[in-house]
């Protein structure tokens, strides 16, 4: 399990990287939520990884909290999620307004070549 | 019972005001303004008194000083902490210091350019104050994302293209910025399991070895985050031209952002890497040193290179940031508290000074169709018929010899931040030059080029504004510029307020003084949050006697 997350975070990041440093604004945004992705797995791993365990512990009494995984990072996850989501739309609102004053999707408002 | 919760007012009253004008559209313009002037009014005297709490314990602060405050009474380090002390106190009144004169001024015409104005001001500041107050990393990071989102809408704030364009860099630059600030955050989660920064300064000392590796990497990611909201060099190459690009009092807003970026780095720096930090005491020093130096550098350059006066603006925001990060490179070191007293002074000052400077930006070049082609391209953009925007100049009192008026203005902004007497970037830049020549415990060399920096950065910013002055001012022959006494009026009190900070120079200096110390010794900040009682836990008052 620990490999197939390390390796899903390794390649969303990577993809995500990729995609920030190309010029259209539509593969800015992309690599963004990619990225944004990978940090929320990474997050959530900081937890540590135990499989079945709840996060949420009964109310009173003895709790092992050994057989609670920890509920925290993903309370963060949560907010990250939140977050990352509405500044990513606002972004994309941006996108949309230079896309049309501009006419192109390129990140700086015109091509290259002009 | 009020005054303890008071502390978290200044987050409350702008947040409150903010969403109570997002339900009435922007017919009610002077009603939003004057309620807006009112909650930043409220913010500065509550603010006032945050300092004059935080000052409590004597001239030199000891745990007295530094208040408390458990949200939703959890016991720290479970629940989210809010933290007053000196430095935080502070910033809060250089936030509302600065935030009233730019309501003002963008009440005199900028705030009807676009929808939610006062709103997205006001939200900015819940983010600014928020950020200060805060002793809980992930509280910070939501606090950095909302006045990071009250920004974009105030970048985009007049719209047009130029500010779209920078805005598209802005956001992304801040986007990638904020996921960094969360992998460092989940970093440290991960190796220490808290999230509250004086809990963390208790663990560092006991650390094992083989964790703080992980640690260091944690903290370096996150500070990268905080570097990008600095300003500092190499990351800072989107900043001018956003700067630039934003509405005149927006720009002055944005002066104090960038040293929120600086007051994290200060605050996590002393408090985890500061001489309880065991092993770990002054972990990335040298780099902010050298970083520091490098913005002053790049900002030193790009004042001389720059041909408009808002990039240059921009760009004396860039030298600020790189002299306070540099100096608390210095006191990480082992530098002392002289010169990062000095460094405060400094700030205060400078802050002050850019933000004036930015709305001056824009009354100089007035002539030039600036703002007349802006109004035309907003009214089309949404709508609004023109017969409003024409009555727009009887509005206010236009002011005489406005040429006059301005030129001292601008002069007095030159003075300050090219470091020049009688104005406070003269006095902080002493302090932190005799300090630095004075202390023996660093590398002479690193030493000796900081001071040359500054020296030399103050003289190209006189060079380079000397030059926009006498292209302005002198040389010059089209029609006066028409400047209402609304926008003028908050230039002329900021100018105020920088020459009482001149007069008050050796209270001033004892209050940083007294904060550079209370940042230096960091118990009172790492235990006091564990002694806070939970209001739950404390007796009533005696009125109420028990059964």
């Amino acid at each position: 399990m620990e490999i197939i997350l390390s390796a899903a975070i390794g390649i969303l990041s990577a993809s995500g990287i990729w995609l920030l440093l190309r010029p259209r604004s539509f593969q800015v945004i992309i690599g963004l939520c990619l990225l944004s992705y990978a940090v929320n797995l990474f997050i959530f791993s900081m937890g540590r990884l135990t499989p079945g365990a709840p996060p949420i512990m009964p109310k009173g009494g003895f709790v092992d909290p050994t057989r609670y995984a920890d509920p925290l990072p993903q309370a963060l996850v949560l907010t990250a999620i939140v977050i990352s989501f509405a500044t990513t739309a606002l972004f994309l609102v941006v996108m949309i307004a230079s896309r049309g004053m501009t006419g192109t999707d390129h990140v700086d408002g015109k091509e290259r070549s002009q | 019972m009020i005054s303890e919760h008071l502390i978290i007012a200044p987050i409350l009253i702008p947040f409150v005001v903010g969403a109570l004008m997002l339900l009435y559209d922007d017919r009610q313009r002077q009603a939003k303004f004057w309620l807006s002037l009112i909650s930043v009014a409220a913010q500065l005297l509550i603010a006032v008194e945050l300092v004059v709490r935080a000052k409590t314990g004597g001239d030199i602060s000891d745990a007295e000083g530094i208040s408390f405050y458990l949200l939703g009474d959890w016991a720290a380090p479970f629940g989210i902490v809010l933290v007053l002390d000196r430095l935080a106190a502070m910033m809060l009144v250089l936030t509302a210091l600065l935030a009233i004169p730019s309501l003002v001024y963008s009440g005199a015409g900028w705030a009807r350019q676009g929808p939610h104005y006062y709103s997205l001001f006001q939200f900015l500041l819940v983010g600014l104050n928020g950020a200060f107050l805060t002793g809980d990393i992930f509280n910070l990071f939501v606090f950095f994302e909302i006045l990071l989102a009250a920004s974009y809408g105030l970048l985009l704030h007049g719209s047009g293209q130029l500010r779209v364009r920078a805005g598209l860099h802005y956001i992304a630059i801040n986007l990638a910025a904020s996921l960094l600030f969360l992998i460092g955050v989940a970093l440290i989660y991960g190796v220490t399991g808290t999230l509250n920064m004086a809990h963390l300064a208790n663990l560092i000392s006991a650390m094992p070895g083989e964790d703080r590796p992980l640690l260091h990497a944690g903290v370096a990611i996150l500070a990268i985050a905080f570097l990008v909201k600095a300003g500092s060099w190499p990351l800072n190459f989107w900043l001018p031209t956003a700067y630039m690009a934003a509405a005149a009092p927006v720009g002055a807003m944005f002066a104090i952002m960038t040293k929120v970026g600086v007051y994290a780095i200060l605050r996590l720096a002393m408090l985890l890497f500061g001489e309880t930090g065991g092993a770990s005491t002054g972990f990335g020093a040298g780099i902010l040193i050298v970083l520091g130096m490098a913005t002053i550098l790049f900002g030193l350059l790009g004042i001389l290179a720059s041909q408009s006066l808002g990039r240059m603006a921009a760009h004396s925001v860039l030298i600020s940031s790189g002299t306070v990060l540099g100096i608390t490179g210095f006191a990480l070191a082992g530098g002392g508290q002289a010169m990062l007293s000095g460094a405060l002074y400094y700030m205060v000052g400078s802050v002050l000074a850019t933000g004036a400077l930015f709305l001056l930006i824009e009354p100089m070049n007035r002539e030039d169709g600036g703002i007349a082609a802006m109004l035309a391209l907003t009214a089309d953009a949404y709508g609004i018929d023109g017969t409003e925007i024409e009555e727009v100049p009887d509005v206010g009192l236009a002011i005489p010899g406005t040429m006059t008026v301005l030129g001292i203005c601008f002069a007095l902004c030159v003075l300050m931040l090219a470091g020049l007497p009688p104005l406070p970037g003269f006095i902080g830049k002493i302090a932190m030059i005799q300090s630095l020549i004075e202390q023996s415990a660093l590398p002479a060399g690193f030493a000796w080029s900081f001071v040359a920096l500054l020296i030399v950065s103050g003289f190209a910013t006189l060079i380079g504004m000397a030059r926009i002055g006498i292209q302005t001012f002198w040389a010059n022959d089209v029609p006066l510029p028409r400047v209402l006494a609304f926008e003028i009026a908050p230039i002329i009190a900021l100018l105020v307020i920088l020459s009482l900070i001149s007069f008050k120079a050796e209270a001033m200096l004892r209050y940083t003084t007294g904060t550079a110390h209370a940042l230096h010794d960091t118990a009172a900040y790492a235990y006091g949050v564990f002694a806070t009682p939970r209001a739950a836990d404390r007796p009533d008052d005696e009125g109420e006697a028990p059964e």
